[in-house]
């Protein structure tokens, strides 16, 4: 579905500010999450989990916990039967390790009974006797011949050989005589790189309960960014036909990425199968970071070339992405990323995923981009150094632009980066005097965006208002933008409209709340669903007007003929029709179900100024500017927000995020004490900028936002922290012991 | 180990419920009293998402043992409205979009009004200082101190 | 676990002596209810003592101030007669944690968690403060600096509890500071500390001083070559590069999660450094 040629419509609705429709709730306290939800009859579920980082499972005694008061049933893997597809084998074997713990946190066994003290005894109580195997969880360490194998078998057929069996995947892309254009350059700059792993982040932990019957029929509630991806997953993984396992998706506090897939859910629901009670588990903060979803830690070498002038000659990429113990496919969107800012006439970037002791990797927020374009557009401010040229206008003289072949195959449609840059340029903050230890930096960053299936029902109610009924979980204001398309669309005031996020007995499948794609594809289907229900409110207008239903034309809100010829009616507006609904036909709905594309690429350019404190080698963030395209911006309010809180969490990632291991393969710091996001005192106000370039591929010209922003963030600051360190910087998070080590080792 | 009485005021309602000797006032209050307005992020008061008053001073629910309520004020979210008015610092958060998921807007809201009730004043930057131990993860912070910002100006004016 | 909140210190260490199982004290509760919550410790007995008079009383005390084992950090923070005679210990204590955590947190509780990062620690060793200790055989006065023992590890008997810190008298231009190093703005464990107290001649020259180092070492390390760098001088800066490299000789720090050895010693240095310009002119003292 393409943009409406009316797309310089003047909307009265998009692009307004209204108060979102859930937030009273959510200010009030009365908004149910995750762990809010109980059930009469309820038990109390806890999962045992592995302290080693790799070890031979040879048995589980759980007879004496079987035996606590109060323990109803405990469940390891033993109780699911194998799945037939590799993916879903993995998801399960992740949620409960079978033969082998792959990593520490790895889930072993779980108990559900009757009190939180009788579960924590009975854990207690299980005996597990491990084997404990030799384990890696460096990226580098674990693709050498003699590494610790994770699991044997699972590298595709062309990984090149020579290489540890941890290493699964292998990809290339790129196009181009890369020697040729080497040779053009006047300066050749190659670097390795190092990013650590970290964590989505999102402060509500999981939780989920389950209640399943003898009769086979179960629901769940969980928190989760899919209902239907849990539906399923579930219900293949425990043998039930998807119609008997209806999931209602919990408001849910936070995701990025983490919660699009299940861990403790399959769990819960066994255990309520064999207890014929409804199952809670909620984890714990320290459950959430040895357990669930990090990102991929990274290695890498960037080469790229650069004439005088600052046109680049070519560019090359290799990475390497540890992504826990099971085959990841994240280092393919690094690898297409990578240069995707860039009209190159010769690029390659090669990529390779490798098994490590280390839990499953999660998406999180424009998975695999951040890392590689962190490391590219490190190598590209260094060159720009060296010829003493300004970033912003290399970064002009290079940008992809409409026309560009990309480095990873597809030749761009419209896209914003080249007014992003000049919207930086232009901005106050660039030409900003800084003072000393203070550094500029800037990044450009990039998503590919996604649609994905979709279905949105619309139901006109007879007192004029409407109902629109979605599947994808609300994570931060979509059920605003959502009941603004319908509104607009109607032609009715926003406070008519209701959204409701349904369970999935009651639409069909919704793709998970990822790819940036709720405002874009749920966006699109609701205005088809809502043109559907005026199509239908038209035809109930010629009916009652007794004319040609083609003669019936729809404009602000109400029917009316669509000429002199039509005759002369006064307009219906949607209340006239809806009322009289019942005497034309019955009741009126629009639905529309699709598997959307068009989505649109997504860029934004990122300015920020630190100041680093040479004796401390502590790093502030002063000023923080952010530019990006987001297509048609629905509700301003929350593009921003998403511009925003994507910085933030990149900024984290630059300075102080990381999964820290012992020698011992243990996770060091799985609480937020330890694991350092940004707290309010960290940071300035960031400032956002959103440009409109209209997405072709959305009748109001919609683009998905919510990813692009945590890409600039890592090189951005790695940029200015070099120019205010004096020292480039190659290693996130650059900590204050990594930045006071690299001062030293310049001066010294 | 045997539960122990506790009599204590929530938000202004004089209540009373049995707990366990190592139950948190957390716990306590959502699943004993059905308020789980506060949440439980990480239960080691790194988070501040269960951010209450106890004799209006702020604290971490989860850091404190329901026990130690016998006698005391209890003060949360719940109890930030005024009937279906809404406390003017809940109108700014929504007026300012300053919550994306919500989960820890609770706890934000609890703290930002003890720092009102004790600043009517404050600069951005103590408001950052003052709200540095309750993480958001959505929002970057941004709108967040800016609808604090506004709310204690409209208080002002009031 | 039994949970009791008796009202006298007499009781309070009648249900510690009785206990023969494993019991620990709550004041602010914020270490205790994090080893609760994990299981990392199960005590049989937890004794509230809030509830016991003058728990929460800051008293003037000969000049100097006695505050209550159970004065929080808010409650300290907000007494000017405290803050106007040691700045420095009162900026400690309000350092740690959150403000939610300065609802609860205390200076007994943060010496008796034994960490060598606790933050009003450095400060009070430098304060040379004292502390009354209850026990089945009365109460004693000893210095803070007897307490700690090792990380998490007090010289206390286990019947015994601190219900009092004493903050001495202290003349005119005296002053000091603390400050500590972590890597965000707010909510860390400090990776090393400063606490600088000095008193100055009129003139401006140092007549005193005591240097204490945080998270460096096992335990908290008053570093006596440090202060030495700094009596008989106005803190030029030759003095304060002999007291940054005492500070730095005197740390015997280890590479963990938040930080290296090198890092500790080169930011210890310079905090103490720091901290020292800080309490000096605090105390009047002009360069």
């Amino acid at each position: 579905m393409s943009l409406d040629e009316s797309s310089r419509r003047i909307f009265k609705i998009v692009g307004t500010r209204p108060v979102r429709p859930d937030g009273v709730d959510k200010v009030t306290g009365r908004a149910l999450y995750g762990a809010d939800m109980t059930a009469p009859g309820m038990l109390v579920g806890h999962i045992l989990r592995s302290p080693h980082a790799h070890a031979r499972i040879r048995s589980i005694d759980t007879a004496a916990a079987m035996a606590v008061d109060g323990v109803k049933a405990i469940v390891t893997a033993a109780d699911f039967a194998a799945a037939d597809d590799p993916d879903l084998q993995d998801i399960l074997d992740n949620c409960m390790a079978r033969g082998k713990a792959l990593y520490d946190g790895h889930a072993i066994a779980a108990v559900a009974a009757t009190t939180d003290k009788a579960a924590r005894l009975a854990l207690k109580l299980i005996a597990v006797d491990y084997d404990v195997l030799p384990h890696v969880t460096d990226v580098d360490d674990a693709m050498q011949p003699d590494a610790p194998v994770v699991q044997s078998g699972r590298a595709e057929e062309n990984v090149p050989p020579g290489l540890s069996e941890n290493v699964t995947t292998y990809v290339a892309f790129g196009h181009g005589d890369l020697e040729a254009g080497f040779a053009r350059a006047d300066k050749v700059i190659e670097r390795q790189f190092r990013t650590a792993a970290t964590h989505q982040g999102y402060i509500e932990p999981h939780a989920c309960l389950a209640t399943m019957g003898p009769d086979g029929k179960a629901d769940l509630w969980c928190c989760t960014q899919g209902q239907y991806m849990v539906r399923n997953t579930c219900a293949a993984l425990l043998g039930m036909d998807s119609s008997q396992l209806r999931v209602t998706a919990s408001e849910i506090g936070g995701g990025f990425g983490g919660k699009t897939t299940v861990f403790i859910e399959p769990v819960a629901l066994m255990l309520s199968k064999k207890s014929g009670r409804p199952v809670k588990i909620v984890m714990s903060r320290s459950e959430v970071f040895r357990a669930t979803g990090p990102t991929i830690s990274s290695s890498s070498d960037i080469k790229i070339g650069m004439t005088a002038d600052g046109r680049i000659t070519a560019g090359l990429a290799r990475l390497r992405y540890q992504g826990g113990a099971f085959p990841c496919g994240t280092v393919s969107f690094g690898a297409q990323s990578a240069f995707a800012a860039y009209d190159l006439d010769a690029v390659a970037t090669e990529g390779w995923s490798v098994m490590t002791n280390r839990p499953k990797e999660a998406a999180y927020r424009a998975p695999g981009a951040p890392m590689a374009i962190y490391a590219v557009e490190s190598v590209v401010d260094e060159l720009c150094q060296h010829f003493g040229l300004d970033p912003l206008d290399v970064r002009l003289k290079n940008a992809a632009r409409k026309g560009t072949r990309s480095s990873y195959g597809p030749t761009f449609n419209e896209i914003g980066l080249m007014a992003t840059l000049n919207a930086a340029k232009e901005h106050a903050h660039y030409s900003a005097p800084l003072g000393p230890n203070q550094g500029r930096g800037l990044s450009c960053g990039f998503w590919f965006n996604f649609g994905g299936d979709t279905c949105v029902s619309l139901n006109i109610n007879a007192d004029g208002t409407v109902g629109v009924t979605e599947g994808n979980p609300d994570i931060g204001g979509s059920r605003a933008s959502i009941g603004m398309m319908a509104a607009e669309e109607l032609g009715i005031p926003l406070d008519k409209v209701r959204t409701t996020v349904t369970d999935t007995n009651s639409l069909g499948y919704n793709d998970v709340t990822d790819g940036s794609r709720v405002t874009f594809a749920v966006g699109l289907a609701t205005i088809k669903a809502a043109r559907a229900a005026i199509d239908e409110m038209c035809r109930r207008a010629a009916l009652i007007w007794g004319i040609d239903e083609d003669a019936v034309v729809w404009e602000d809100g109400a029917a009316r003929p669509s000429g002199p010829n039509a005759g002369d009616f006064d307009p219906l507006s949607l209340a006239d029709i809806a009322a009289r609904s019942s005497e034309t036909g019955g009741p009126i709905a629009g639905h529309h179900e699709v598997n959307a594309d068009g989505a649109g690429v997504s860029f934004g350019v990122h300015l920020v100024d630190v100041e680093v404190d040479p004796e401390l080698g502590s790093v502030k963030v002063l000023r923080y500017s952010i530019f990006q395209d987001a297509g048609k911006a629905v509700h301003p309010s929350y593009v921003e927000g998403q511009m925003q809180g994507g910085a933030v969490q990149g900024i984290g990632w630059a300075l102080n995020e990381e999964y820290i291991y012992g020698d011992d393969g243990r996770l060091q710091n799985p609480g937020f004490l330890d694991y350092r996001v940004p707290v309010a005192s960290d940071l300035p106000m960031i400032e956002p900028v959103i440009l409109e370039i209209p997405n072709p591929g959305h009748p109001y010209g919609v683009r998905g936002v919510g990813e692009t922003p945590i890409v600039p963030p890592l090189a951005a600051i790695a940029n200015a922290v070099s120019r205010a360190a004096g020292v480039r910087l190659t290693e996130l998070p650059m900590s204050p012991p990594r930045v006071l080590k690299a001062i030293k080792a310049t001066s010294a | 180990m045997s539960r122990i009485h506790v009599n204590t005021s929530v938000n202004g309602d004089a209540l009373d419920f049995l707990c366990e000797p190592n139950e948190t006032l957390l716990d306590a209050l959502r699943n004993r009293l059905g308020l789980t307005g506060a949440k439980e992020g990480c239960g080691t008061g790194d988070c501040g998402a269960c951010s209450v008053t106890l004799d209006g001073s702020l604290v971490c629910a989860c850091l404190v043992l329901a026990a130690e309520t016998e006698g005391r004020e209890v003060g949360t979210v719940e109890g930030l409205a005024d009937g279906d008015h809404l406390h003017p610092l809940q109108e700014k958060f929504l007026e300012h979009a300053a919550l994306q998921c919500g989960v820890c807007t609770p706890g934000i809201l609890v703290a930002a009004k003890a720092l009102l009730d004790r600043n009517p004043d404050p600069d951005e930057t103590e408001v950052r200082y003052w709200l540095a131990g309750n993480l958001c993860r959505c929002t970057g912070y941004d709108k967040i101190i800016r609808a604090v910002l506004d709310t204690a100006a409209d208080l002002r004016e009031a | 676990m039994r949970f009791e909140s008796p009202t006298t210190v007499q009781d309070a260490v009648g249900l510690l002596a009785a206990e023969t199982g494993l019991s620990r004290l709550l004041a602010g509760g914020t270490d205790v209810l994090v080893q609760l919550r994990s299981g990392f410790v199960e005590p049989d007995l937890v004794v509230d003592i809030k509830r016991i008079a003058g728990m929460r009383d800051v008293v003037p005390e000969g000049g100097g101030y006695r505050i209550g084992a159970a004065v929080s950090g808010a409650e300290l923070g907000a007494h000017d007669g405290v803050r106007g005679l040691w700045p420095g210990v009162v900026e400690a204590l309000e350092l740690i944690g959150s403000t939610q955590i300065q609802g609860r947190a205390t200076l007994a509780g943060n010496l008796c968690n034994g960490s060598p990062a606790a933050d009003s620690v450095p400060a009070m060793f430098a304060a040379d403060a004292r502390v009354t200790v209850a026990g089945p055989g009365g109460e004693r006065t000893v210095p803070v600096m007897s307490i700690p023992v090792g990380p998490g590890k007090t010289s206390l008997a286990r019947s015994e509890f601190i219900t009092a810190i004493h903050l001495p008298a202290r003349p005119d231009r005296s002053s000091d500071a603390y400050l500590r190093f972590i890597p965000r703005t707010e909510m860390d464990i400090a990776v090393a500390s400063a606490g600088v107290s000095l008193e100055l001649e009129p003139d401006g020259t140092c007549r005193a001083a005591r240097v204490a180092l945080g998270a460096v070492a096992p335990t908290v390390v008053l570093v006596e070559d440090a202060a030495a760098a700094l009596v008989g001088t106005r803190l030029e800066e030759g003095d304060l590069k002999t007291l940054a490299e005492a500070c730095s000789a005197a740390c015997n720090p280890i590479d963990d999660k938040r930080g290296t050895i090198e890092f500790r010693r080169d930011v210890a240095a310079v905090l103490a450094r720091r901290a020292a310009l800080i309490a000096y002119e605090r105390a009047g003292g002009t360069q």
